[in-house]
C-alpha cells in the first residue's frame, strides 16, 4: 500500500479553458463519484461559457471500465446537445483493446491520438451531420 | 489440476472507494505474477466490473484474491461474493445487453470475455459468487512493480 | 589392413560385431565423415566429423559389448545422445523432414556393411550373415535413438520458433509521416491476432500515426474468426484516434467474405496496399502527382 499505487482521484477533476475549448485531463484511478461530478460540472460550464469544444485527455488513465465508458459517452452526448463537440484523446492501446473486448466501442465518440490532434480536429469546420463520428473535413 | 496457494488477500467491497482499492490490488498482484500490460488491463477491468456488480446488485461483499498454479503456469484467481438477492436467470444475465442496474449491460458477459476462466454460483436469495481466473500467457514479462 | 586369423571360428555374432567396430573404428568414422549426415553438420573441419563418427562407433561397440543391440535405452547410447540431438537439430534447421533424416541415417549402413563383408570374407557364409544381421539391428537401434532425440529436439525448436515468429512476423512499417502498415503473411490464429493488434496499436502511439494499414494480401483465408479480429483491431484503433484500413482483400477472399455472410461492417477496405496508402495520403491532405516533364517523379 505505498508507492506503486497511482493516487486515487477524489472530488473535482480540474477543467481548464483554452479559448473556445475546455480541456479536461484525467489521471490515475477515478472514483465513480468523481466521474459523475465531472459530467455535471462540464455541462454547467459549457452552458455558462458557450465553448464549442471539449477535449478529454485520458492518456494518463490505466483502465476504463463500462462505468467510466458510459460517463464519457454521456458527456459527449450532452455536449452535442449544448452545440459543442467532445473529443476523447490519448487512449492507451491496452485500454482500447480491453474496451473492444468488453464490447464497448463507443461508436458516437470522436477520438484523437493526443490533445494537439484533438485541438486540430475541433478547429476544423463541421460538415454533414454531427452524430456520425468522424465527419470533419480534411484540411 | 491446479494447486491454490491459498487466499492471499481479502478486500471488502462496500463503497466506490473500495472499487479503487480492488483495481489497484489486482493490478499489483497481476504485475507481480508477470502478466503483460494488456492482460493486466483486461483483468483489472474485469475485476472492476465484477466488484461493481457486487456493490450495486449484491449490496456489497468482498473479493478474495489467490495465486494459483497449473502445469507450471501462474494464474490469478479472483472470487467476488455477496449475500444479495442472487441472479434469477443466469443465462440472461450473461448475455450481452442485459442490465439490471447502472452500466451499459456489459457487466457479466463483458467481463467473461476479459478472463480465461469464469464461473458463477448464484441462487435467488442466496447471494452470488463469481470466480474468475487468468493465466500468465506468452513469454514471461519481467517482474512488474516499478 | 588388419589381418584376422583366417578360417578361424567366429565368436557369438554380437562379440564379433563389437570386435569389428573396435578394429575398424577409424575407417568407419572416415567413411561416415563423407556421408551427408556428418559432412553437413560438422563443417569446421573433416577431422571434427571423423571425431564425431568415432564417438558414435564407440557407443555402438559399448552397446554390443553389453549385449543390448536391440535396446535404444542401452547405457552406451547416452554418451552420444546429446551429439545426436545436436546433429538432428542442425539437419532440422537445414530444412530436412524426419523421413529425409531417416534416409540420411540409413545411408550410414552401406559403408559399414562393406567393411564387415571385406573383413569376414574368409568366415563361413552362415557366420557372416549372422554378424551382418546383428550389425544392421544395432544400426537400426541407433537410427531409432537418433530419430527420438531429433524429434524431441525438433519439438523444442518448433516451440521456440513459434514464439519468435509471433514477435518477428509482425513488422510495422512506417509508410509516411502519420501512416504505419503491417503486412500480414500466413495464417492468423488467435494468439497471433493478439500480437498483431498490440504491435499495430503500439506503433500508432510511437509514430503518432493517424492511419494504420493492415495488409492481408499474404493471408490465405479469412474466416469469421479472422474477420472478427480485424474488426476488433479497427475498433481499438478508432478508440485511440487512428483510422485503420484493411487492404489486400483478394477476389477469392472477397468471395469467401460474401459467401460466409461476414459483415465487415464499419471496416474501411481497399483492394491493394497502394490504394490504401493513396486513401490515407488524401485524408492527410497530401496528394501524389505525376511530374509533368519526363524527368520522372518528384
Amino acid at each position: 500500500m505505498s508507492e506503486g499505487f497511482s493516487r486515487p482521484v477524489a472530488g473535482h477533476v480540474p477543467v481548464l479553458r483554452l479559448g473556445d475549448v475546455l480541456l479536461v485531463t484525467l489521471q490515475g484511478d477515478l472514483y465513480d463519484s468523481s466521474a459523475q461530478q465531472l459530467q455535471q460540472d462540464l455541462s454547467e460550464t459549457i452552458a455558462r461559457s458557450g465553448v464549442t469544444g471539449v477535449v478529454i485527455d485520458i492518456s494518463g488513465v490505466e483502465i476504463v471500465d463500462s462505468f467510466l465508458g458510459r460517463v464519457l459517452a454521456e458527456i459527449a452526448a450532452q455536449t452535442e446537445l449544448l452545440a459543442a463537440r467532445t473529443v476523447l484523446a490519448g487512449m492507451r492501446p491496452a485500454v482500447a483493446i480491453t474496451l473492444v473486448e468488453l464490447g464497448l466501442t463507443l461508436p458516437g465518440l470522436r477520438t484523437a491520438l493526443n490533445t494537439e490532434a484533438a485541438m486540430e480536429l475541433l478547429a476544423r469546420p463541421v460538415v454533414a451531420s454531427r452524430s456520425g463520428g468522424r465527419h470533419e473535413e480534411s484540411p | 489440476m491446479h494447486t491454490a496457494a491459498g487466499v492471499e488477500a481479502r478486500l471488502p467491497i462496500r463503497s466506490d472507494m473500495d472499487l479503487v482499492w480492488v483495481r489497484q490490488h489486482v493490478r499489483q498482484a497481476a504485475a507481480r505474477l508477470g502478466f503483460g500490460l494488456v492482460d493486466q488491463t483486461k483483468l483489472v477491468t474485469a475485476a472492476s466490473e465484477l466488484a461493481r456488480n457486487t456493490l450495486v446488485h449484491g449490496g456489497g461483499g468482498l473479493m478474495e484474491a489467490s495465486h494459483v498454479v497449473s502445469g507450471g503456469v501462474d494464474g490469478l484467481r479472483l472470487a467476488f461474493s455477496d449475500s444479495g438477492p442472487g441472479i434469477p436467470d443466469l443465462d440472461r444475465a450473461l448475455s450481452d445487453g442485459y442490465t439490471s442496474g447502472d452500466g451499459l449491460g456489459m457487466g457479466l458477459g463483458g467481463s467473461r470475455r476479459l478472463v480465461h476462466d469464469f464461473e458463477v454460483e448464484s441462487a435467488p436469495g442466496a447471494g452470488t459468487t463469481v470466480r474468475v481466473t487468468s493465466w500468465v500467457t506468452g513469454p514471461r514479462h519481467p517482474r512488474g512493480g516499478h | 589392413m588388419p589381418e584376422r586369423e583366417a578360417g578361424g571360428s567366429l565368436g557369438t555374432p554380437t562379440d564379433e560385431v563389437r570386435d569389428f567396430l573396435r578394429r575398424r573404428r577409424e575407417q568407419i568414422a572416415q567413411r561416415w565423415a563423407d556421408e551427408p549426415l556428418f559432412r553437413t553438420v560438422f563443417t569446421v573441419s573433416r577431422d571434427e566429423a571423423v571425431e564425431a563418427g568415432k564417438a558414435v562407433v564407440d557407443a555402438l561397440a559399448q552397446v554390443a559389448d553389453a549385449q543390448r543391440v536391440e535396446d535404444p535405452d542401452a547405457a552406451g547410447f547416452s554418451a552420444v545422445r546429446e551429439q545426436l540431438a545436436r546433429m538432428g537439430a542442425a539437419r532440422a534447421r537445414a530444412g530436412l523432414s524426419p523421413s529425409q533424416m531417416a534416409g540420411e541415417l540409413a545411408a550410414l549402413w552401406p559403408p559399414v556393411e562393406n567393411l564387415l563383408v571385406a573383413d569376414l570374407d574368409q568366415a563361413p557364409p552362415q557366420g557372416l550373415r549372422e554378424c551382418s544381421t546383428t550389425l544392421s539391428v544395432l544400426l537400426g537401434t541407433l537410427r531409432l535413438v537418433a530419430m527420438q532425440t531429433a524429434l524431441s529436439e525438433g519439438q523444442a525448436l518448433i516451440d521456440r520458433q513459434r514464439l519468435q515468429l509471433l514477435e518477428v512476423a509482425t513488422p510495422v512499417i512506417k509508410l509516411w509521416d502519420g501512416i504505419v502498415a503491417v503486412p500480414l503473411i500466413g495464417t492468423l490464429d488467435s494468439a497471433r491476432s493478439q500480437v498483431v493488434m498490440e504491435t499495430l496499436l503500439n506503433a500508432v502511439v510511437e509514430q503518432h500515426a493517424r492511419f494504420a494499414i493492415l495488409d492481408i494480401t499474404g493471408v490465405p483465408t479469412v474466416d469469421s474468426l479472422v474477420a472478427q479480429h480485424l474488426m476488433k483491431t479497427v475498433a481499438a484503433a478508432r478508440l485511440m484516434g487512428a483510422e485503420c484500413v484493411v487492404s489486400g482483400i483478394r477476389p477469392a477472399i472477397a468471395q469467401t467474405i460474401v459467401h460466409l455472410g461476414l459483415d465487415l461492417g464499419t471496416v474501411k477496405t481497399r483492394a491493394s496496399l497502394a490504394d490504401a496508402l493513396g486513401h490515407c495520403l488524401h485524408e492527410l491532405g497530401t496528394n501524389i502527382v505525376q511530374a509533368s516533364d519526363s524527368a520522372g517523379r518528384r
